[in-house]
């Protein structure tokens, strides 16, 4: 066989040959620094460190909802509309990684056909790899890599989300949560958790009974929010009543609830009409400043608890480890000192609390 | 540092309908700790290998039920090689006569897979295909 050998397509990850063509847009040289980040380690610092700088120029949407809600058909018809205005559209789609063998079925491109060879479409299905909150530790380096190579809207599918997969919200700029009718009393609406991270509601398969309901529904859980204050990504804002009434501005966001037929296309418009109307609403009065550093210090978060986490296990013998895990199963030491003593054997700073 | 995962790519190029021997490879690599894309029915061979492209598969598995894999499978060779994706192993799976099977190999196919073969053997071949080539 000819053509590039499989050590060529694994090498030159770090080379700055390949980060020039992320930057010029090839999308194979896209896909290979994923996978870079994917892997994670030393290689993959470098080059987002050369790519970070390119970034922070798009418009990234995060769709969640429960298993089955019709996310993938839903982000197949926005990616149709976005390109429609002219706009190249990055996806990043995730399916839970089996907890059992550390294998996955990536199927979000099922439902995908549509836009599958459309040169200005770029489609990346990610496995968990045991992360929890409904995204891969490597969605957030993705979407930096497609920002980077100059797609100016990404679009985040998260896993089939249950109450509790709200990391999305926290690195989306807009969060679409997938609702499908009689999928739930008001209580389930007022519960904490995922409805409670949107942005915009999306009553999706709206041809079903029932629909209208769930749409009150929602109303209904949305009409509870008090007035001027506003839940933004899970966290309260005073919004500054500035007594300009143009524009929105000096109001809070009141999530849109929206009905669509994802699989006929119906109401895709106006939801790509609602994601801009809440684009524009953070733009006013610094509010996607103040989202943007609040996005950051959690990535920063983020990435230094895995990068100390993974620093201690690799300090810590396998030994030690079996050793310590005797200790707690035989009641000679609780797990909370025998985490401090491996911490403190490991040379890292100990905290006593 | 995580370790690294095979991914493969499950494709059904062509027009026949029957995607349960597909389903039933995926599964079975899944089980064994690989990641597998899987794309459904009727992939013309350009949206199998832009899959290819924008996923990083280190394989692709075509099921072909059809008849039509001395068409459609030297059209995704071709284009492999097209977009630089040479080092991709390619398996084809399906209803093979025994003559075809050895000019699908002589394009470069690291295995053929008929009816009743063991998933072990599929899983083993992908697994060393992925770490020879």
């Amino acid at each position: 066989m000819k053509g590039p050998s499989r050590e060529d397509a694994q090498r030159p990850s770090t080379s700055t040959e390949v980060i020039g063509q992320v930057l010029s847009g090839d999308r194979r040289a896209i896909a290979q620094v994923i996978s870079l980040m994917e892997r994670g380690g030393a290689e993959a610092r470098e080059a987002i460190a050369v790519l970070y700088r390119h970034t922070g120029r798009a418009q990234v949407i995060g769709v969640t909802g429960a298993p089955g809600t019709g996310k993938s058909t839903l982000v197949n018809e926005m990616a149709k509309a976005y390109r429609r205005q002219g706009l190249s559209v990055g996806i990043v789609a995730i399916d839970p990684t089996s907890p059992f063998s550390g294998g996955a079925i990536l199927g979000d491109r099922i439902r995908m056909r549509d836009v599958a060879t459309d040169p200005h479409i770029f489609i990346r299905s990610m496995a968990t790899r045991g992360n929890l909150g409904g995204l891969a530790r490597a969605t957030a380096d993705a979407t930096h890599v497609l920002d980077a190579a100059g797609y100016p809207v990404i679009l985040v599918e998260t896993v089939g989300a249950g109450q509790n997969e709200v990391d999305i919200a926290r690195m989306a700029h807009t969060t679409v949560v997938l609702q499908m009718p009689a999928s739930g009393d008001e209580i389930q609406a007022i519960k904490a958790g995922i409805l409670e991270i949107a942005d915009i509601l999306v009553v999706n398969k709206a041809d079903l009974p029932g629909a209208d309901n769930t749409v009150a529904a929602l109303r209904a859980m949305l009409d509870l929010n008090s007035e001027h204050d506003e839940w933004h990504h899970g966290r309260l804002y005073r919004v500054e009543v500035a007594g300009v009434d143009s524009a929105g501005l000096g109001e809070s966001w009141r999530s849109p609830v929206l009905k669509t037929c994802a699989l006929r296309g119906e109401g895709v418009a106006e939801l790509v009409v609602a994601i801009q109307a809440h684009w524009q609403y953070q733009g006013n009065g610094g509010l996607r400043e103040r989202r943007e550093r609040e996005r950051v210090a959690d990535e920063l978060r983020r990435i230094l608890r895995y990068t100390l986490l993974e620093r201690l296990l690799s300090q810590i013998s396998e030994d030690d480890l079996e050793q310590t895990v005797q200790h707690i199963v035989t009641r000679e030491q609780d797990p909370y000192s025998a985490a401090e003593t491996l911490i403190q054997k490991a040379g890292l700073v100990s905290q006593k609390v | 540092m995580e370790e690294r995962k095979i991914r493969v790519l499950i494709a059904k190029p062509g027009l026949d309908g029957h995607d349960r021997g597909a389903k039933v490879v995926a599964r079975a690599l899944r089980d064994a700790g690989m990641e597998v894309i899987y794309t459904g029915l009727r992939q013309t061979p350009e949206m199998i290998v832009e899959a290819a492209l924008q996923e990083d598969v280190d394989a692709v598995g075509l099921s072909i039920l059809s008849g039509a894999h001395r068409t459609l499978v030297p059209r995704v060779m071709r284009l492999l090689q097209e977009y630089g994706l040479g080092h991709v192993s390619v398996f084809v799976g399906g209803i093979i006569p025994d003559d075809d099977s050895l000019a699908l190999r002589e394009l470069g196919v690291k295995g053929v897979y008929g009816p009743g073969t063991a998933l072990g053997e599929i899983v083993g071949a992908i697994q060393r295909g992925v770490a020879s080539s």
